[in-house]
């Protein structure tokens, strides 16, 4: 009898998988595709290396890097109850690497008021051990509270005197090494993509200006911070705030 | 029907999947095996005896292992090395460790070989190193009164190609595993470091001195590389392209790849011309040496000052941490040496 009652739970499974799984009718795969301008101009790895965008303050610059990390797709419905999708994502424009994600699990179709994402990761998040990050030298240093770096944009600029002098607009959660213990401020954040409408398989089109980190509201001097920037508590957070207009949803699409 | 109730007997070697240590178990994704090549007992072996036989040579006289020697960390001491009638290349030789864990399998300063089989393709015919050709060595192989029945043993055939000798040789070369140095054993909560070496770890951490970890590894990355190519202020102008000659842009000119650190002490000269006899020269070059060319690398700092500008105290802490990268256990293994 128990033998039976197995099988027929087992049956039960793989029927309630097919239906799921085949028709597709309750949950919807979500893809966040990720693409990068200055200023509406298109930024490719094919544009790197060239000294030809021009920031606020007025520096010529190249990138030379780009790779980012995102964390924490959130889907939430007006009563509350969310939906978090599995992992984490380094988008890495430099090797044109994970520029599309395709988290493992799905969402239930639906009315979700508000979709959200983490730039970096939450501090739960941050100080777990993962392996495909510290093989990607994603990590930071002990010394700066361990964890993991958000972003990394590099290039060259010119300087005052005209010269071409590297930059490492490195992002980590900004600590202050000089107390002890380490003193944190959380320089992750949210990305808000306002209200989606779930009907199927859904497509999210998110943009980076690159420009915005060196704009608003600190007008990024890269005279004054171009290197070194990790242990730099005060940069941390202007960083942090010049992130919170980085990031739009450029449209979704079925 | 009737075909699957026949037997058909097929000939396995004895898998011998590599012994990952735990720290690289805990830190960093598994290594890269080719499908095709699985590690096995027969292979490797064959592969060792591959990998110290002069017969891979033009005239007999020189092995892999006569430039990639254990005692060296699997390199020489040579600035260039010479091949067979005494022509030295233009590029130091690269130790020979953790290859596995080389993800993207760019092999050589340049990057120009993909995966550590076609790897070894390139030794053996090049005109300045062994200076063999692949039909002569496939022949030699063949008529050996040893060879043919270790290839059936590790492959199954007795009919030897220059793929069955070249995936003998990755076999091999991928149990070359170095994880026993003392920072190692530090990170594994077996020994103390001493207060110099922690300082010169904390130089070699630090974004605002050193700055060493964003391409040479960490305490969560145990390769001690980042396999990457990266220009770090060698030369002004170049007269070696390296990555730039590889792809053809001139945005690579000027990169190679970053060696691993481990081992350090054994594999002297550095960089990849060998230009640099010492350790002490090697940070020299990072702490007032850097110089300024179009490709340099954005992480290279202060380069108009030519470069960190260490204390004379930063720089002996800083080598000091150095040597604890030195894996004595791993340049003796008796695995590693031809009986």
């Amino acid at each position: 009898m128990q033998k039976i009652v197995s099988i027929l739970l087992i049956l039960c499974l793989f029927t309630s998988c097919d239906k799921d799984n085949d028709n597709n009718v309750s949950q919807a795969q979500i893809t966040f595709n990720f693409s990068h301008n200055w200023d509406g101009t298109a930024v490719s790895n094919s544009n790197f290396n060239s000294i030809i965008y021009t920031n606020e303050n007025g520096e010529d610059l190249s990138i030379t890097k780009l790779r980012y990390l995102i964390s924490k797709i959130t889907f939430q419905k007006s009563n509350g109850e969310t939906f978090i999708l599995d992992g984490y994502n380094l988008v890495d424009v430099t090797n044109n690497t994970n520029l599309v994600f395709n988290p493992m699990n799905t969402i239930p179709i639906g009315n979700y008021s508000k979709v959200s994402f983490t730039f970096g990761f939450d501090n739960d998040d941050n100080y777990n051990n993962y392996q495909d990050l510290n093989s990607a030298s994603w990590s930071v240093p002990a010394m700066l509270g361990g964890g993991y770096h958000y972003m990394q944009l590099e290039g060259k600029f010119i300087d005052n005197s005209s010269a071409e002098v590297g930059y490492a607009y490195h992002t980590i959660r900004a600590v202050d090494n000089t107390k002890t213990p380490l003193e944190f401020q959380n320089t992750f954040f949210e990305v808000n993509l306002g209200a989606v409408v779930i009907t199927s398989n859904t497509t999210f089109n998110i943009e980076m200006n690159i420009a915005e980190w060196f704009k608003n509201p600190k007008t990024w001097d890269l005279n004054v911070l171009n290197n070194a920037l990790m242990p730099n508590f005060d940069a941390q957070v202007l960083m942090f705030e010049n992130g919170q207009n980085v990031f739009s949803l450029k449209s979704v699409t079925p | 029907m009737s075909c699957s109730n026949e037997s058909v007997e097929q000939y396995v070697p004895t898998p011998s999947p590599l012994q990952i240590p735990q720290l690289f178990e805990n830190n960093i994704l598994n290594p890269t095996i080719p499908i095709d090549n699985p590690q096995t007992v027969e292979g490797i072996a064959l592969g060792k005896k591959l990998f110290f036989d002069p017969i891979l040579s033009g005239d007999n006289t020189q092995a892999c292992a006569d430039c990639h020697a254990p005692e060296n960390a699997f390199t020489d001491s040579d600035r260039f090395s010479d091949g067979i009638d005494g022509v030295f290349g233009n590029r130091n030789a690269m130790p020979l460790f953790n290859l596995a864990w080389n993800y993207d399998e760019k092999f050589f300063w340049d990057g120009n070989t993909f995966s550590l089989e076609h790897q070894a393709f390139v030794p053996v015919s090049d005109p300045i190193e062994m200076k063999s050709s692949w039909i002569q060595l496939e022949q030699e192989l063949q008529e050996h009164p040893e060879y043919p029945n270790l290839f059936q043993l590790a492959f199954g055939t007795s009919n030897i190609d220059s793929t069955l000798v070249t995936k003998a040789i990755a076999q091999f070369e991928r149990t070359l595993i170095s994880s026993n140095s003392k920072f190692d054993k530090f990170l594994l909560g077996e020994i103390e470091l001493t207060q110099q070496e922690l300082n010169g770890f904390d130089v070699f951490m630090d974004e605002a001195s050193g700055d060493c970890f964003h391409c040479h590894g960490s305490d969560k990355n145990p390769l001690w590389t980042d396999n990457a190519f990266h220009n770090n202020g060698l030369d002004e102008t170049f007269t070696d392209l390296g990555l730039g000659a590889v792809t053809g842009d001139p945005a690579d000119n000027g990169k190679f790849r970053s060696p691993s650190l481990r081992n350090l002490e054994f594999t002297a000269p550095y960089m990849h011309d060998g230009r640099f006899s010492s350790i002490d020269e090697v940070i020299n070059h990072y702490s007032e040496g850097l110089k300024n060319s179009s490709t340099i690398d954005p992480l290279m700092k202060k380069v108009a000052q030519g470069g960190v500008g260490l204390s004379e105290q930063d720089k002996s802490d800083l080598k000091a941490f150095l040597l604890t990268l030195s894996d004595y256990e791993f340049i003796n293994n008796p695995d590693f040496v031809i009986d």
